[in-house]
């Protein structure tokens, strides 16, 4: 039983069962089935329209081919982006900060789009390795930079997400913690301490929204080298 | 009405282990209470013409709560620390 900042991150259990099922089902309850009604819901015409905006924004890029991911990526960011802003609500727990579910989102969805470039034009995909114009004495070491950098690609989305999250979570709770002591002792430094959390939240909030985005954007252009 | 037919919030307190031996109580009947629970609560507080942010912001306190009750047995120890 350690005490520590990091406490926080442990998934609670309760009557052996652990909190992660409930706050990854959680967000499927927010969001509504749409309904054979024209008008709906205020809240339906809200995730409505922000399906179109999210589904545009990535598929504009991509080409038939890649259009079929269209279900796939916008579902992605949509669990993402509900799993990181429900994270900020007191005493909830966020199932991406932990590297596990990052890794196993990234990791497959990573090899997928590999996988389909190597299947469906192996000369493009192999070619992707070296950049044009490269001066010819460089070639041998900068293939070898661009595979690293290539099969570096899915620990990197991964890490990125968990590493954002678990920081913004830690300073959230050191900040609060040090305002919450300093309150008995120097009243005002305790004020200058709540004006930063508040605008450190603002931040979180910020970088929940960004970081789910970062993590679709790269998967759909690691796609679209590759489809 | 009699108590096999009314719903859990129209039976009394006391009536409430006789009202429980009436439902079916496997997998399905539970999960079918579950949806139902669920449906009243979604079309009278979110499917509604004007709706504000009160039916979610009902939702997100409860799912507070839920959390807060999940993870009592850690933060009861926070109490007595020495250091916050």
């Amino acid at each position: 039983m350690n005490l520590s900042f990091f406490d926080q991150f442990m998934s609670p259990c309760l009557l052996g069962i652990p909190l992660i099922p409930l706050s990854m089902l959680f967000p499927a309850l927010l969001l509504p089935a749409p309904n054979n009604r024209w008008i709906t819901n205020r809240l339906s015409t809200l995730q409505l329209w922000l399906f179109h905006m999210i589904t545009k924004q990535l598929m504009i890029p991509l080409n038939k081919n890649g259009h079929k991911w269209a279900l796939l990526l916008t579902s992605l960011m949509v669990l993402l982006l509900m799993i990181n802003l429900l994270g900020l609500l007191p005493y909830t727990f966020t199932p991406t900060t932990q590297l596990s579910m990052n890794m196993a989102l990234a990791f497959p969805l990573w090899l997928a789009t590999l996988l389909t470039g190597l299947r469906n034009q192996p000369s493009i995909s192999l070619g992707h390795l070296l950049p044009e114009g490269t001066p010819t004495p460089l070639i041998p070491a900068l293939i070898l930079i661009e595979t690293t950098s290539l099969l570096i690609r899915p620990l990197a989305l991964g890490v990125r997400l968990t590493a954002n999250l678990t920081a913004g979570h830690l300073l959230i709770q050191l900040i609060s913690t040090a305002t919450t002591t300093l309150l008995p002792i120097m009243p005002a430094i305790s004020i200058l301490t709540a004006m930063i959390l508040f605008l450190l939240t603002i931040l979180e909030v910020a970088v929940a929204m960004i970081q789910a985005y970062v993590f679709v954007l790269l998967l759909s252009l690691y796609l679209q080298e590759n489809i | 009405g009699p108590l096999a037919e009314r719903r859990l919030l129209a039976v009394r307190l006391g009536e409430l282990p006789a009202w429980l031996a009436t439902r079916q109580l496997s997998a399905q009947g539970l999960l079918g209470g579950a949806r139902k629970a669920w449906s009243s609560y979604y079309n009278k507080y979110i499917n509604v013409k004007r709706g504000g942010p009160a039916g979610i912001s009902m939702l997100l306190a409860g799912y507070c709560l839920l959390s807060y009750a999940w993870s009592y047995q850690r933060l009861k120890c926070h109490r007595w620390r020495k250091y916050h």
